[in-house]
């Protein structure tokens, strides 16, 4: 019973007393800051923290139950984004589905229909790319930085493609501006930001959901403790695989065109530029950690924001660094542990 | 194109594949002996190019928009004067130097953790030198770019013959360098980088400090990436923040290593000459062939390609078999 129960909470999905820990400190460290930071600031921080955890508990996932570092994981983003792009101006656009400037939001229903297509077609890519390439190096036996490395490459022609179907330069989904949402405290909230926090917050609760209530979500959660003692107990581990990158590439799909909504822009690197704060976050929470990625998330979502009141806005990815490279040399295992 | 502009031509590829010859040899002692996973090649190309670059350009002149503080001349003052002034060989020293501590502050931090974990942190280090370079316009004139870098023996030979000094140039360092590295690998100390490569628990098992034999590794890659990026300063004699983007200045370094045979200095040497020349060849080809994004989803393509079909590379790594000792017989 206690290796169970020490399995599971290595695994993550059991909310130990360090979680709560963890969760007082930062909300702590975030009332003690309060005086001295704009309140704006601290809400931005939250919608892009909790764009960052779409993209992060996904790699997360893939990082506790395929044991590599997806490199290509902020590149998923990009397609997403992109993918959607393609049904908005290429699919619905030709037959006169056309919209911008849906109620408070500047962009159109096109959109939203758009938002599960490009998931789906981000999914069909991620589980193609298993089945062509991770498949075989696993069933070779190869070291984890093989994987990853493999990775890298996926990462850089997916990159390529985008560059060669729209260019290098930046794009837009069809948009009208609208006004922002004045708040007590000078807190300025853009409709479309609301947007990004409501989606992402319906589906990380959907993915919650599905790691405690369902048999798949109970076999990929025994896959990621043991993958050897998984498949003699008869669970399909190449289902849990194609089901974690299904998860995992319709998070990043989805965090990718909220992200694109978010910053009013998509851009090739956009997705590549991601991946610092996606594995600050998900290092921070300690790999393989679902509940740990969205906290971590968090923490870097509002810092980097937050950082911004001190120093120049671009240096937000280098912020990102910095607090992963000082939560490694304090909790070498993240902060909430794991592997 | 006449015989002369292809001499030429040839001459000015080589110069290139040369010093990305020097990262692919830094980059087979992270990942091809150690198996180290640096994606951040960029940042210490940055590194080693500012540094060298500053050094030696002249002091800012405001009257050219030149907004940074320092440029330590040290072209100019001739202070490792021997017959011919070897001021170059000091600011490639600069260059290892700098990355060398870069890259034990944070290896120190990282390498005593899991392997991946270093992937993020040399893409972290990437960025951030990046940026820095970009917002920090007191330090190299931000993203207007430093462009008096000063040539090295330029006075020697007319500018368009220039090429054919710098290749020497680039020879010699590359050759010294390989030679340092094969002697390096060659060693008990390289048995070691492998060993950590092939079975960490079991190089630790055997006595071995696997944390330091990394850290020194990862130095020793650094600094010669280091040197690499000296000696792209002072052949382009122009750097900005926009030309250490990851695609030339991170992924074509890793398509070099794994084309070559990661794991062989000769691969690795061979490997930049044979991806350097498809990528500056794929430009004469007719229409969308010569795209340059169709080279980028190549390059990609390419380091799958051979990861899956042919992981050694062309070259493969050299069988090392221990020799029996001295008055034993070999074993049947």
């Amino acid at each position: 019973m206690e290796a169970i129960r020490d399995g599971v909470r290595r695994v993550g999905l059991v909310w130990t007393p360090w979680h709560t820990t963890g969760v007082i400190a930062a909300l702590a460290l975030a009332a003690g800051l309060l005086p001295f930071v704009k309140m704006g600031l601290m809400v931005n921080g939250v919608i892009l923290g909790s764009i960052i955890a779409l993209g992060a508990i996904g790699l997360t996932l893939i990082y506790g139950i395929l044991r590599f570092a997806n490199v290509a994981h902020g590149d998923y983003m990009t397609m997403g984004a992109y993918l959607a792009l393609f049904v908005v101006g290429g699919v619905l656009g030709r037959v006169g589905i056309e919209g911008s400037g849906l109620g408070p939001f500047t962009f159109g229903y096109p959109v939203l229909i758009a938002l599960p297509l490009a998931a789906a077609g981000v999914v069909a890519g991620a589980i193609a790319l298993d089945a062509a390439v991770y498949r075989r190096l696993r069933e070779r036996g190869v070291n984890a930085v093989v994987l990853a490395m493999a990775s890298l490459g996926v990462a850089i022609a997916l990159r390529g493609l985008v560059q060669i179907v729209w260019g290098g330069g930046t794009e837009q989904y069809p948009r009208e501006s609208r006004q922002v949402y004045h708040l007590p405290m000078d807190v300025r909230i853009h409709p479309d930001a609301l947007f990004a926090a409501a989606t992402a917050v319906v589906l990380v609760v959907g993915v919650y959901l599905m790691l405690t209530r369902t048999r798949m979500g109970k076999a990929m959660r025994a896959t990621a403790d043991n993958p050897d003692l998984a498949l003699v107990s008869g669970i399909d581990t190449q289902r849990v695989i194609w089901w974690t990158w299904a998860i995992g590439a319709a998070l990043a799909a989805v965090a990718g065109v909220l992200l694109a909504v978010f910053q009013a822009q998509l851009l090739p690197i956009m997705g590549w530029r991601f991946l610092i704060p996606l594995f600050a976050a998900v290092i921070l929470g300690g790999v393989g950690n679902p509940y740990g990625a969205l906290v971590g998330a968090m923490v870097i979502g509002v810092s980097s924001e937050v950082s911004t009141q001190w120093l120049n806005p671009s240096y937000k990815p280098a912020v990102a660094f910095a607090i992963m490279i000082a939560v490694l040399l304090v909790r070498p295992r993240g902060i909430f542990g794991g592997r | 194109m006449e015989i002369a502009g292809i001499v030429s031509y040839s001459v000015g590829f080589a110069v290139m594949a040369g010093i990305y010859a020097v990262f692919a040899l830094g980059l087979n002692v992270h990942w091809g002996f150690t198996g180290l996973f640096n994606i951040g090649i960029a940042g210490f190309f940055a590194l080693g190019a500012y540094t060298s670059a500053l050094l030696t350009t002249q002091p800012p002149d405001p009257a050219l928009f030149e907004e940074f503080k320092f440029g330590g001349n040290w072209s100019q003052l001739g202070f490792l004067d021997l017959g011919v002034d070897l001021w170059f060989f000091l600011g490639l020293a600069a260059a290892a130097a700098a990355c060398g501590v870069i890259a034990l502050a944070v290896g120190f931090v990282t390498l005593r953790l899991r392997d991946d974990y270093l992937a993020m942190a040399t893409l972290g280090i990437a960025e951030t030198v990046r940026l820095f370079f970009l917002n920090e316009e007191w330090v190299a004139n931000g993203s207007k770019g430093l462009y008096r870098i000063p040539k090295f023996l330029g006075e020697w030979v007319s500018p368009e013959r220039y090429d054919y000094l710098y290749l020497v140039v680039i020879l010699v360092v590359l050759g010294a360098l390989f030679l340092a590295v094969e002697r390096a690998v060659k060693s008990p100390w390289g048995r070691v980088l492998r060993a950590i490569r092939e079975d960490e628990t079991a190089a630790e098992a055997s006595g071995k400090d696997v944390f330091r034999f990394k850290l020194q590794a990862f130095i020793l890659g650094a600094v010669i990436m280091g040197i690499g990026g000296a000696l792209f300063a002072h052949n382009v004699r122009f750097l900005s923040p926009l030309t250490f983007d990851p695609l030339l200045a991170t992924f074509v370094i890793w398509a070099m290593l794994m084309v070559g045979g990661s794991g062989n200095n000769r691969g690795a040497i061979l490997g930049a000459f044979v991806v350097w020349g498809i990528w500056t060849g794929t430009q004469f080809l007719p229409g969308v062939f010569s795209d340059p994004n169709l080279r980028f989803l190549a390059i990609g393509v390419l380091i799958v390609a051979v990861i899956l079909v042919r992981p050694g590379g062309i070259l493969g790594e050299e069988r090392r078999v221990a020799r029996p000792a001295e008055g034993q017989a070999a074993p049947s």
